[in-house]
Protein backbone atom coordinates (compact mmCIF):
# COMPACT_ATOMS: atom_id res chain seq x y z
CA UNK A 1 0.00 0.00 0.00
CA UNK A 2 1.60 3.32 -1.06
CA UNK A 3 -0.55 6.07 0.60
CA UNK A 4 -0.19 4.94 3.99
CA UNK A 5 -0.26 7.75 5.76
CA UNK A 6 -3.62 9.25 4.04
CA UNK A 7 -5.67 6.52 5.61
CA UNK A 8 -7.73 7.51 8.10
CA UNK A 9 -6.63 6.09 11.89
CA UNK A 10 -9.37 3.92 12.13
CA UNK A 11 -8.64 2.45 8.47
CA UNK A 12 -5.20 1.89 9.88
CA UNK A 13 -6.71 -0.05 12.87
CA UNK A 14 -8.80 -1.99 10.62
CA UNK A 15 -6.01 -2.70 8.03
CA UNK A 16 -3.50 -3.96 10.55
CA UNK A 17 -6.52 -6.29 12.39
CA UNK A 18 -7.11 -7.84 9.27
CA UNK A 19 -2.88 -8.22 8.60
CA UNK A 20 -3.10 -6.02 5.50
CA UNK A 21 -0.68 -3.84 7.17
CA UNK A 22 1.88 -4.79 9.42
CA UNK A 23 3.02 -2.66 12.30
CA UNK A 24 6.04 -1.79 10.85
CA UNK A 25 4.74 -1.20 7.34
CA UNK A 26 2.54 1.80 8.99
CA UNK A 27 5.51 2.97 11.19
CA UNK A 28 7.81 3.18 8.80
CA UNK A 29 5.60 5.33 6.85
CA UNK A 30 4.79 7.73 9.11
CA UNK A 31 8.84 7.89 10.34
CA UNK A 32 9.64 8.94 6.74
CA UNK A 33 6.84 11.30 6.48
CA UNK A 34 8.16 13.12 9.49
CA UNK A 35 11.69 12.96 8.49
CA UNK A 36 10.91 14.49 5.06
CA UNK A 37 8.84 17.37 7.24
CA UNK A 38 11.32 18.84 9.48
CA UNK A 39 10.44 22.28 7.59
CA UNK A 40 7.32 22.11 9.70
CA UNK A 41 9.12 22.06 13.17
CA UNK A 42 6.58 19.67 14.39
CA UNK A 43 8.52 17.50 16.22
CA UNK A 44 10.69 18.66 19.50
CA UNK A 45 11.72 15.22 20.50
CA UNK A 46 12.16 12.67 18.05
CA UNK A 47 12.33 8.61 18.80
CA UNK A 48 11.99 7.18 15.46
CA UNK A 49 14.32 4.17 16.07
CA UNK A 50 13.05 3.03 19.27
CA UNK A 51 9.16 3.30 17.32
CA UNK A 52 10.31 1.31 14.84
CA UNK A 53 11.95 -1.47 17.23
CA UNK A 54 8.19 -1.34 19.34
CA UNK A 55 6.42 -1.93 15.85
CA UNK A 56 8.55 -4.66 14.76
CA UNK A 57 7.98 -6.34 18.14
CA UNK A 58 4.91 -5.71 17.98
CA UNK A 59 4.24 -7.70 14.48
CA UNK A 60 6.02 -10.41 16.11
CA UNK A 61 3.38 -11.32 18.67
CA UNK A 62 0.22 -8.68 17.39
CA UNK A 63 -2.41 -8.14 19.71
CA UNK A 64 -5.12 -7.50 17.27
CA UNK A 65 -7.53 -7.24 20.24
CA UNK A 66 -6.08 -3.94 21.26
CA UNK A 67 -8.01 -0.88 20.26
CA UNK A 68 -5.09 0.85 19.04
CA UNK A 69 -2.91 -2.04 17.85
CA UNK A 70 0.19 -1.40 16.49
CA UNK A 71 -0.39 2.40 15.63
CA UNK A 72 2.26 5.00 15.70
CA UNK A 73 1.55 8.55 17.43
CA UNK A 74 3.64 11.54 18.30
CA UNK A 75 1.97 13.03 21.24
CA UNK A 76 2.24 17.13 22.89
CA UNK A 77 5.42 17.35 24.88
CA UNK A 78 3.67 18.55 27.82
CA UNK A 79 2.55 14.92 28.52
CA UNK A 80 5.39 12.85 30.43
CA UNK A 81 6.70 10.15 28.95
CA UNK A 82 8.76 8.20 30.89
CA UNK A 83 12.65 7.72 30.34
CA UNK A 84 11.80 10.60 26.94
CA UNK A 85 12.57 13.77 27.15
CA UNK A 86 9.84 16.24 28.25
CA UNK A 87 10.24 19.83 27.50
CA UNK A 88 6.70 21.95 27.43
CA UNK A 89 7.93 23.97 25.15
CA UNK A 90 10.40 25.88 27.56
CA UNK A 91 14.02 25.84 27.99
CA UNK A 92 13.93 25.38 31.56
CA UNK A 93 12.68 21.38 30.79
CA UNK A 94 15.33 21.49 28.10
CA UNK A 95 16.91 18.55 29.51
CA UNK A 96 13.90 16.94 31.88
CA UNK A 97 13.49 13.33 31.76
CA UNK A 98 10.64 12.16 33.58
CA UNK A 99 10.69 8.79 35.75
CA UNK A 100 7.03 8.29 35.57
CA UNK A 101 4.34 8.49 32.55
CA UNK A 102 0.91 10.67 31.99
CA UNK A 103 -1.87 9.01 32.68
CA UNK A 104 -3.56 9.46 29.68
CA UNK A 105 -0.05 8.21 27.27
CA UNK A 106 -0.03 5.28 29.68
CA UNK A 107 -4.07 4.66 28.45
CA UNK A 108 -2.97 4.85 24.58
CA UNK A 109 0.17 2.58 25.01
CA UNK A 110 -1.98 -0.11 27.05
CA UNK A 111 -4.06 -0.29 23.70
CA UNK A 112 -0.98 -0.93 21.56
CA UNK A 113 -0.20 2.18 20.36
CA UNK A 114 3.46 3.66 19.73
CA UNK A 115 5.33 6.19 20.97
CA UNK A 116 7.00 8.16 17.68
CA UNK A 117 8.25 11.54 19.31
CA UNK A 118 6.99 14.71 21.20
CA UNK A 119 5.51 17.24 19.09
CA UNK A 120 5.96 21.05 19.58
CA UNK A 121 3.87 23.37 21.62
CA UNK A 122 3.86 27.19 22.78
CA UNK A 123 5.99 27.28 26.54
CA UNK A 124 3.90 25.75 29.06
CA UNK A 125 1.08 25.69 26.86
CA UNK A 126 0.87 29.63 26.65
CA UNK A 127 0.02 31.30 23.88
CA UNK A 128 -2.40 30.68 20.78
CA UNK A 129 0.31 30.44 17.28
CA UNK A 130 3.09 27.94 18.78
CA UNK A 131 5.47 31.02 18.86
CA UNK A 132 6.11 31.48 21.79
CA UNK A 133 7.94 27.50 22.24
CA UNK A 134 11.67 27.97 23.27
CA UNK A 135 12.17 25.31 20.03
CA UNK A 136 11.10 27.86 17.58
CA UNK A 137 7.76 28.00 15.53
CA UNK A 138 5.64 25.52 14.09
CA UNK A 139 4.45 26.10 10.12
CA UNK A 140 1.07 25.30 9.54
CA UNK A 141 0.43 22.63 6.52
CA UNK A 142 -1.36 24.46 4.65
CA UNK A 143 0.72 27.73 3.73
CA UNK A 144 4.26 28.52 4.70
CA UNK A 145 3.66 32.11 6.49
CA UNK A 146 0.80 30.38 8.59
CA UNK A 147 1.08 29.55 12.42
CA UNK A 148 -0.59 26.44 12.85
CA UNK A 149 -2.69 27.64 16.22
CA UNK A 150 -1.53 27.21 19.48
CA UNK A 151 -1.03 25.98 22.04
CA UNK A 152 -1.28 22.45 20.58
CA UNK A 153 0.67 23.67 17.37
CA UNK A 154 2.62 20.54 16.98
CA UNK A 155 -0.14 18.62 17.12
CA UNK A 156 -2.32 20.32 14.81
CA UNK A 157 0.33 20.67 12.10
CA UNK A 158 1.59 17.21 12.17
CA UNK A 159 -1.97 15.89 12.21
CA UNK A 160 -2.65 18.12 9.14
CA UNK A 161 0.44 17.33 6.84
CA UNK A 162 -0.13 13.65 8.26
CA UNK A 163 3.28 12.76 10.17
CA UNK A 164 0.98 11.22 12.78
CA UNK A 165 -2.46 9.15 11.95
CA UNK A 166 -3.56 10.62 15.49
CA UNK A 167 -2.33 13.03 18.15
CA UNK A 168 -3.51 14.58 21.66
CA UNK A 169 -3.28 18.40 22.53
CA UNK A 170 -3.88 19.66 25.82
CA UNK A 171 -6.98 22.69 26.24
CA UNK A 172 -6.53 25.08 28.89
CA UNK A 173 -8.58 28.25 26.94
CA UNK A 174 -8.65 26.68 23.21
CA UNK A 175 -5.53 24.68 22.85
CA UNK A 176 -6.76 21.52 20.64
CA UNK A 177 -10.03 23.36 19.13
CA UNK A 178 -8.20 26.42 17.52
CA UNK A 179 -5.27 25.20 16.24
CA UNK A 180 -7.68 22.47 15.39
CA UNK A 181 -10.09 24.77 13.47
CA UNK A 182 -6.27 26.45 11.74
CA UNK A 183 -5.85 23.19 10.01
CA UNK A 184 -8.64 21.52 8.77
CA UNK A 185 -8.62 18.74 11.47
CA UNK A 186 -10.81 17.96 14.50
CA UNK A 187 -10.18 18.77 17.92
CA UNK A 188 -12.40 17.88 21.12
CA UNK A 189 -11.88 19.27 24.44
CA UNK A 190 -13.39 16.85 26.86
CA UNK A 191 -15.36 17.60 30.15
CA UNK A 192 -13.10 18.90 32.72
CA UNK A 193 -12.30 15.82 35.29
CA UNK A 194 -12.53 13.32 32.03
CA UNK A 195 -9.35 12.63 31.09
CA UNK A 196 -6.55 12.29 34.18
CA UNK A 197 -4.36 15.46 34.42
CA UNK A 198 -1.70 13.01 36.02
CA UNK A 199 1.89 13.26 34.54
CA UNK A 200 0.55 16.33 32.24
CA UNK A 201 2.50 19.24 33.15
CA UNK A 202 0.57 21.75 34.52
CA UNK A 203 -0.48 25.23 33.42
CA UNK A 204 -3.91 26.45 34.63
CA UNK A 205 -5.31 23.51 37.09
CA UNK A 206 -9.05 23.99 37.30
CA UNK A 207 -8.66 24.52 33.49
CA UNK A 208 -6.24 22.19 31.72
CA UNK A 209 -7.51 19.13 29.61
CA UNK A 210 -6.36 16.83 27.53
CA UNK A 211 -8.33 15.66 24.31
CA UNK A 212 -7.58 14.14 21.22
CA UNK A 213 -6.86 15.83 17.84
CA UNK A 214 -8.00 13.92 14.56
CA UNK A 215 -8.52 13.56 10.60
CA UNK A 216 -11.86 13.02 11.13
CA UNK A 217 -14.71 12.59 14.03
CA UNK A 218 -14.57 8.64 14.33
CA UNK A 219 -11.24 8.70 15.32
CA UNK A 220 -11.52 11.71 17.23
CA UNK A 221 -14.33 9.30 19.13
CA UNK A 222 -11.75 6.31 19.01
CA UNK A 223 -8.94 8.31 20.80
CA UNK A 224 -11.30 9.92 23.47
CA UNK A 225 -12.46 6.42 24.07
CA UNK A 226 -8.64 5.49 25.15
CA UNK A 227 -7.83 8.46 26.83
CA UNK A 228 -10.74 9.03 28.74
CA UNK A 229 -10.76 6.87 32.49
CA UNK A 230 -11.24 7.60 36.10
CA UNK A 231 -7.61 8.11 37.98
CA UNK A 232 -7.32 8.13 41.28
CA UNK A 233 -3.63 10.36 40.56
CA UNK A 234 -6.02 12.75 39.81
CA UNK A 235 -7.87 14.26 42.92
CA UNK A 236 -10.32 16.21 40.09
CA UNK A 237 -10.69 13.20 37.92
CA UNK A 238 -14.49 12.16 38.24
CA UNK A 239 -15.51 8.80 38.16
CA UNK A 240 -18.59 8.63 35.65
CA UNK A 241 -19.80 6.14 33.28
CA UNK A 242 -17.54 6.92 30.47
CA UNK A 243 -19.59 5.45 26.61
CA UNK A 244 -17.60 3.60 24.02
CA UNK A 245 -17.49 6.77 22.13
CA UNK A 246 -17.11 5.33 18.92
CA UNK A 247 -19.12 2.24 18.77
CA UNK A 248 -21.78 4.39 19.95
CA UNK A 249 -21.20 6.84 17.16
CA UNK A 250 -24.09 7.54 15.32
CA UNK A 251 -25.49 10.21 12.62
CA UNK A 252 -29.28 10.48 13.98
CA UNK A 253 -29.36 13.53 15.36
CA UNK A 254 -32.74 13.96 14.75
CA UNK A 255 -34.97 16.38 17.28
CA UNK A 256 -31.89 17.52 18.82
CA UNK A 257 -32.30 20.98 20.02
CA UNK A 258 -29.20 22.87 19.47
CA UNK A 259 -28.49 26.81 20.60
CA UNK A 260 -27.37 29.85 18.83
CA UNK A 261 -26.14 32.04 21.41
CA UNK A 262 -26.37 35.50 20.05
CA UNK A 263 -23.49 37.17 22.13
CA UNK A 264 -21.15 34.65 20.04
CA UNK A 265 -21.66 37.66 17.31
CA UNK A 266 -18.73 39.88 18.41
CA UNK A 267 -17.94 43.61 17.34
CA UNK A 268 -15.95 43.49 14.19
CA UNK A 269 -16.23 39.59 13.26
CA UNK A 270 -15.31 39.11 9.53
CA UNK A 271 -17.94 38.24 7.38
CA UNK A 272 -17.05 35.01 6.48
CA UNK A 273 -17.07 33.62 10.01
CA UNK A 274 -20.86 35.07 10.02
CA UNK A 275 -21.08 33.62 7.11
CA UNK A 276 -19.94 29.64 8.15
CA UNK A 277 -22.10 30.12 11.39
CA UNK A 278 -24.98 30.48 8.80
CA UNK A 279 -24.24 27.54 6.88
CA UNK A 280 -23.21 25.23 9.89
CA UNK A 281 -26.86 26.34 10.37
CA UNK A 282 -28.06 25.22 7.48
CA UNK A 283 -25.75 22.10 7.89
CA UNK A 284 -27.35 21.45 11.62
CA UNK A 285 -31.28 22.06 9.89
CA UNK A 286 -30.38 19.35 7.59
CA UNK A 287 -29.40 17.02 9.82
CA UNK A 288 -32.66 16.77 11.51
CA UNK A 289 -31.61 19.23 14.47
CA UNK A 290 -34.26 21.94 15.94
CA UNK A 291 -32.61 25.24 16.11
CA UNK A 292 -33.02 27.23 18.94
CA UNK A 293 -31.75 31.18 19.65
CA UNK A 294 -29.88 31.43 23.45
CA UNK A 295 -28.61 33.83 25.13
CA UNK A 296 -25.17 33.55 27.19
CA UNK A 297 -25.18 37.09 28.80
CA UNK A 298 -21.56 36.83 30.03
CA UNK A 299 -19.82 36.34 27.20
CA UNK A 300 -17.88 39.02 27.01
CA UNK A 301 -16.84 38.47 30.25
CA UNK A 302 -14.80 35.24 29.67
CA UNK A 303 -11.27 36.69 28.47
CA UNK A 304 -10.78 39.47 30.87
CA UNK A 305 -11.96 36.55 33.82
CA UNK A 306 -9.47 33.93 32.07
CA UNK A 307 -6.70 36.20 32.45
CA UNK A 308 -6.82 36.29 36.00
CA UNK A 309 -7.82 33.08 37.14
CA UNK A 310 -5.22 30.98 34.61
CA UNK A 311 -2.17 33.10 35.11
CA UNK A 312 -3.22 32.70 38.92
CA UNK A 313 -3.18 29.27 38.58
CA UNK A 314 0.00 29.74 36.51
CA UNK A 315 1.90 31.45 38.93
CA UNK A 316 1.76 28.77 41.72
CA UNK A 317 2.08 26.07 39.88
CA UNK A 318 5.22 27.45 38.25
CA UNK A 319 6.59 28.54 41.51
CA UNK A 320 8.47 24.45 40.87
CA UNK A 321 10.88 25.60 38.48
CA UNK A 322 13.72 27.05 40.82
CA UNK A 323 16.51 25.37 39.23
CA UNK A 324 17.12 22.63 41.91
CA UNK A 325 16.06 19.32 41.11
CA UNK A 326 15.90 19.39 37.80
CA UNK A 327 15.57 21.63 35.06
CA UNK A 328 17.92 24.23 33.84
CA UNK A 329 20.23 26.47 36.19
CA UNK A 330 21.84 29.90 35.85
CA UNK A 331 24.15 30.19 38.30
CA UNK A 332 23.90 32.78 40.78
CA UNK A 333 26.06 34.42 43.75
CA UNK A 334 23.40 33.44 46.19
CA UNK A 335 20.20 30.78 46.56
CA UNK A 336 17.95 34.09 45.67
CA UNK A 337 19.89 35.23 42.77
CA UNK A 338 20.16 31.45 41.66
CA UNK A 339 16.30 31.48 41.82
CA UNK A 340 15.94 34.67 40.05
CA UNK A 341 18.66 34.49 37.08
CA UNK A 342 17.10 30.79 36.73
CA UNK A 343 13.53 31.44 35.90
CA UNK A 344 14.35 35.36 34.09
CA UNK A 345 16.90 33.27 31.94
CA UNK A 346 14.45 29.78 31.49
CA UNK A 347 11.12 31.20 30.84
CA UNK A 348 10.45 32.88 27.97
CA UNK A 349 8.58 36.44 27.35
CA UNK A 350 5.32 35.09 27.56
CA UNK A 351 5.42 33.30 30.29
CA UNK A 352 7.50 35.46 32.31
CA UNK A 353 4.45 37.78 31.76
CA UNK A 354 1.57 35.51 32.63
CA UNK A 355 3.38 35.05 35.87
CA UNK A 356 3.74 38.23 36.60
CA UNK A 357 0.19 38.72 36.11
CA UNK A 358 -0.99 35.88 38.05
CA UNK A 359 1.28 37.02 41.19
CA UNK A 360 -0.11 40.25 41.09
CA UNK A 361 -3.48 39.75 41.33
CA UNK A 362 -2.99 37.31 43.89
CA UNK A 363 -1.19 39.59 46.04
CA UNK A 364 -1.71 41.29 49.38
CA UNK A 365 -4.30 43.73 48.79
CA UNK A 366 -5.10 42.63 45.09
CA UNK A 367 -6.69 39.10 45.73
CA UNK A 368 -10.44 40.31 46.37
CA UNK A 369 -10.18 42.93 43.27
CA UNK A 370 -9.21 40.08 40.49
CA UNK A 371 -8.87 36.83 41.75
CA UNK A 372 -12.15 36.32 43.77
CA UNK A 373 -13.64 39.02 41.60
CA UNK A 374 -12.85 36.83 38.56
CA UNK A 375 -14.18 33.32 40.54
CA UNK A 376 -17.44 34.78 41.13
CA UNK A 377 -18.03 36.24 37.16
CA UNK A 378 -16.77 32.22 36.91
CA UNK A 379 -19.54 31.29 38.48
CA UNK A 380 -21.81 34.22 36.15
CA UNK A 381 -20.49 32.13 33.35
CA UNK A 382 -21.32 28.71 34.00
CA UNK A 383 -24.68 29.62 35.56
CA UNK A 384 -25.67 31.14 31.79
CA UNK A 385 -24.42 27.61 30.42
CA UNK A 386 -26.84 26.04 32.99
CA UNK A 387 -29.93 27.83 32.48
CA UNK A 388 -29.20 27.49 28.73
CA UNK A 389 -28.94 23.70 28.85
CA UNK A 390 -32.82 23.36 30.26
CA UNK A 391 -33.57 24.42 26.65
CA UNK A 392 -30.80 22.94 24.36
CA UNK A 393 -28.73 19.74 23.91
CA UNK A 394 -25.68 21.61 22.81
CA UNK A 395 -24.43 24.89 21.42
CA UNK A 396 -23.05 25.63 17.95
CA UNK A 397 -20.39 28.34 17.27
CA UNK A 398 -17.69 29.43 15.32
CA UNK A 399 -14.84 27.87 16.49
CA UNK A 400 -12.48 30.91 16.16
CA UNK A 401 -12.98 35.14 15.30
CA UNK A 402 -10.63 34.36 12.14
CA UNK A 403 -8.43 32.08 10.01
CA UNK A 404 -5.11 31.36 10.22
CA UNK A 405 -2.80 34.49 10.91
CA UNK A 406 0.66 35.30 9.34
CA UNK A 407 4.02 34.19 11.67
CA UNK A 408 5.04 37.12 13.35
CA UNK A 409 1.46 39.23 12.82
CA UNK A 410 -0.14 39.35 16.85
CA UNK A 411 3.42 38.62 18.69
CA UNK A 412 3.89 42.16 19.85
CA UNK A 413 0.32 42.77 20.70
CA UNK A 414 -0.59 39.83 23.46
CA UNK A 415 -4.24 41.60 24.21
CA UNK A 416 -4.89 40.88 19.80
CA UNK A 417 -3.61 37.63 20.46
CA UNK A 418 -5.88 36.59 23.60
CA UNK A 419 -8.95 37.91 21.53
CA UNK A 420 -8.44 34.74 19.75
CA UNK A 421 -9.40 32.24 22.26
CA UNK A 422 -13.13 34.68 22.82
CA UNK A 423 -15.27 31.24 21.46
CA UNK A 424 -13.49 28.74 23.13
CA UNK A 425 -12.53 30.19 26.84
CA UNK A 426 -15.87 30.33 28.12
CA UNK A 427 -15.85 26.31 27.47
CA UNK A 428 -12.96 25.65 29.44
CA UNK A 429 -14.13 28.30 32.10
CA UNK A 430 -17.41 26.46 32.71
CA UNK A 431 -15.66 22.59 32.93
CA UNK A 432 -18.03 21.90 29.50
CA UNK A 433 -16.49 19.74 26.39
CA UNK A 434 -16.57 21.32 22.88
CA UNK A 435 -15.38 20.20 19.55
CA UNK A 436 -14.27 21.55 16.96
CA UNK A 437 -14.72 20.52 13.08
CA UNK A 438 -13.82 21.83 9.94
CA UNK A 439 -16.12 23.53 8.04
CA UNK A 440 -15.03 25.39 5.22
CA UNK A 441 -12.57 28.36 3.77
CA UNK A 442 -11.98 31.48 3.81
CA UNK A 443 -11.52 33.79 0.48
CA UNK A 444 -7.72 32.70 0.88
CA UNK A 445 -8.26 29.39 1.36
CA UNK A 446 -7.57 28.77 4.74
CA UNK A 447 -10.13 26.27 6.60
CA UNK A 448 -12.41 27.89 9.49
CA UNK A 449 -13.82 25.88 12.32
CA UNK A 450 -16.95 25.46 13.98
CA UNK A 451 -17.51 24.43 17.39
CA UNK A 452 -20.24 22.69 19.29
CA UNK A 453 -20.50 22.98 23.12
CA UNK A 454 -21.89 20.27 25.20
CA UNK A 455 -23.49 19.63 28.13
CA UNK A 456 -20.87 18.40 30.91
CA UNK A 457 -19.74 14.63 30.15
CA UNK A 458 -22.34 14.57 27.32
CA UNK A 459 -18.94 13.93 24.73
CA UNK A 460 -21.13 11.18 23.02
CA UNK A 461 -23.83 14.22 21.96
CA UNK A 462 -21.38 16.36 20.86
CA UNK A 463 -19.45 13.57 18.59
CA UNK A 464 -22.63 12.38 16.90
CA UNK A 465 -23.83 16.15 16.03
CA UNK A 466 -20.49 16.53 14.64
CA UNK A 467 -20.36 13.35 12.74
CA UNK A 468 -23.53 14.44 11.40
CA UNK A 469 -22.51 17.45 10.29
CA UNK A 470 -19.11 16.62 9.31
CA UNK A 471 -21.02 14.32 6.64
CA UNK A 472 -23.14 17.17 5.27
CA UNK A 473 -19.76 19.86 5.19
CA UNK A 474 -17.69 17.45 3.15
CA UNK A 475 -14.69 19.49 3.86
CA UNK A 476 -11.36 18.64 2.03
CA UNK A 477 -8.41 20.30 3.12
CA UNK A 478 -5.88 21.77 0.51
CA UNK A 479 -2.53 20.63 1.59
CA UNK A 480 0.16 20.29 -1.62
CA UNK A 481 3.19 18.76 0.51
CA UNK A 482 4.97 22.05 -0.61
CA UNK A 483 7.44 21.62 2.50
CA UNK A 484 8.75 18.29 0.98
CA UNK A 485 11.73 18.56 -1.76
CA UNK B 1 -5.03 51.80 36.98
CA UNK B 2 -1.97 51.65 36.28
CA UNK B 3 1.16 49.57 37.08
CA UNK B 4 4.60 51.26 37.43
CA UNK B 5 8.00 50.44 37.65
CA UNK B 6 7.72 50.60 41.62
CA UNK B 7 5.20 47.47 41.60
CA UNK B 8 6.74 45.62 38.69
CA UNK B 9 10.14 45.77 40.91
CA UNK B 10 7.93 44.62 43.92
CA UNK B 11 6.27 41.58 41.70
CA UNK B 12 9.25 40.36 39.70
CA UNK B 13 10.84 40.02 43.48
CA UNK B 14 7.44 38.30 44.27
CA UNK B 15 7.89 35.93 41.70
CA UNK B 16 11.54 35.25 41.84
CA UNK B 17 12.46 36.22 38.30
CA UNK B 18 15.20 39.25 38.32
CA UNK B 19 14.30 42.05 35.71
CA UNK B 20 16.57 44.74 34.42
CA UNK B 21 15.39 48.21 33.73
CA UNK B 22 14.58 47.53 29.99
CA UNK B 23 12.40 44.75 30.34
CA UNK B 24 10.78 46.22 33.62
CA UNK B 25 9.36 49.14 31.24
CA UNK B 26 8.35 46.58 28.70
CA UNK B 27 6.55 44.62 30.95
CA UNK B 28 4.70 47.83 32.76
CA UNK B 29 3.46 48.23 29.12
CA UNK B 30 2.16 45.27 28.66
CA UNK B 31 0.67 44.42 31.98
CA UNK B 32 -1.16 48.30 31.41
CA UNK B 33 -3.08 46.70 28.37
CA UNK B 34 -3.96 43.70 29.81
CA UNK B 35 -4.93 45.09 33.32
CA UNK B 36 -7.04 47.48 31.01
CA UNK B 37 -8.63 44.72 29.14
CA UNK B 38 -9.44 42.71 32.64
CA UNK B 39 -10.86 45.75 34.23
CA UNK B 40 -14.18 45.01 32.15
CA UNK B 41 -14.93 43.01 34.79
CA UNK B 42 -15.60 45.81 37.23
CA UNK B 43 -18.81 46.65 35.08
CA UNK B 44 -20.64 43.83 36.89
CA UNK B 45 -21.87 43.55 40.50
CA UNK B 46 -21.31 40.73 42.38
CA UNK B 47 -21.88 41.18 45.49
CA UNK B 48 -23.84 38.09 46.18
CA UNK B 49 -22.07 35.64 43.99
CA UNK B 50 -20.66 32.72 45.26
CA UNK B 51 -16.99 32.19 43.86
CA UNK B 52 -16.63 28.95 42.01
CA UNK B 53 -13.48 27.48 42.52
CA UNK B 54 -13.92 23.93 40.81
CA UNK B 55 -16.12 22.92 38.25
CA UNK B 56 -15.64 19.25 39.05
CA UNK B 57 -18.68 18.67 41.45
CA UNK B 58 -16.88 15.71 43.27
CA UNK B 59 -16.12 15.21 46.85
CA UNK B 60 -12.65 13.75 47.25
CA UNK B 61 -12.12 9.87 47.53
CA UNK B 62 -10.07 8.08 50.44
CA UNK B 63 -7.47 5.91 49.64
CA UNK B 64 -5.15 3.68 51.83
CA UNK B 65 -1.82 5.32 52.75
CA UNK B 66 0.05 3.02 50.96
CA UNK B 67 3.56 3.48 48.77
CA UNK B 68 2.92 2.34 45.16
CA UNK B 69 5.97 3.99 43.76
CA UNK B 70 9.28 2.28 43.39
CA UNK B 71 12.35 3.47 44.67
CA UNK B 72 13.40 6.05 41.71
CA UNK B 73 16.20 7.93 43.63
CA UNK B 74 18.85 7.41 41.02
CA UNK B 75 16.74 8.56 38.03
CA UNK B 76 15.47 11.47 40.60
CA UNK B 77 18.57 13.13 41.21
CA UNK B 78 20.27 12.58 37.73
CA UNK B 79 17.58 15.29 36.42
CA UNK B 80 18.96 17.63 39.04
CA UNK B 81 21.36 20.66 37.22
CA UNK B 82 24.16 19.93 40.38
CA UNK B 83 24.33 16.86 42.86
CA UNK B 84 26.29 15.40 44.74
CA UNK B 85 25.80 11.58 45.43
CA UNK B 86 22.34 11.43 47.21
CA UNK B 87 21.84 15.62 47.50
CA UNK B 88 20.46 17.96 45.64
CA UNK B 89 23.33 21.16 45.86
CA UNK B 90 22.55 24.57 46.22
CA UNK B 91 24.41 27.74 46.54
CA UNK B 92 25.32 28.01 50.61
CA UNK B 93 22.87 29.46 52.59
CA UNK B 94 24.22 29.04 55.81
CA UNK B 95 27.70 31.38 56.56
Amino acid sequence: MSDITKQSLSDLVENIKSKKLSSSEVTKAFVERSEKSKELNAYITEDYTNALNKAKKFDEKPNLDLKLPGIPMAVKDLFCTRDLKTTAGSKILNNFVPTYESTVTQNIWNEGAILMGKLNCDEFAMGSSNETSFFGNVQNPIDKNLVPGGSSGGSSSAVAAQLTPITIGTDTGGSIRQPASFTGTVGLKPTYGSCSRYGIVAFASSLDQAGPMAQNVKDCALLQEVISTYDEKDSTSIDFKRNEYSKELTKDIKGKKIGIPKEYRVDGMPKEIEDLWKKGIEYAKDCGAEIIDISLPHTNYALPTYYIVAPAEASSNLARYDGVKYGFRAEGENLIDMYEKTRSEGFGAEVQRRIMIGTYVLSSGYYDAYYLKAQKVRKLIKNDFDDAYKKVDAILTPSTPSSAFKIGEKTNDPVSMYLNDIFTVPVNLAGLPGISIPAGHDAKGYPLGLQIIGKAFDEQNILNIAYAMEEKINFKNNITDWWIK
Amino acid sequence: MSIDLKTIKHISKLSRISVDEKKAEKLAGDLNSIFDFIEKLNELKTDNVEPLTSVAETTLKLRSDEVKSKNLRDQVIKNSPKENEDYFVVPKVIE
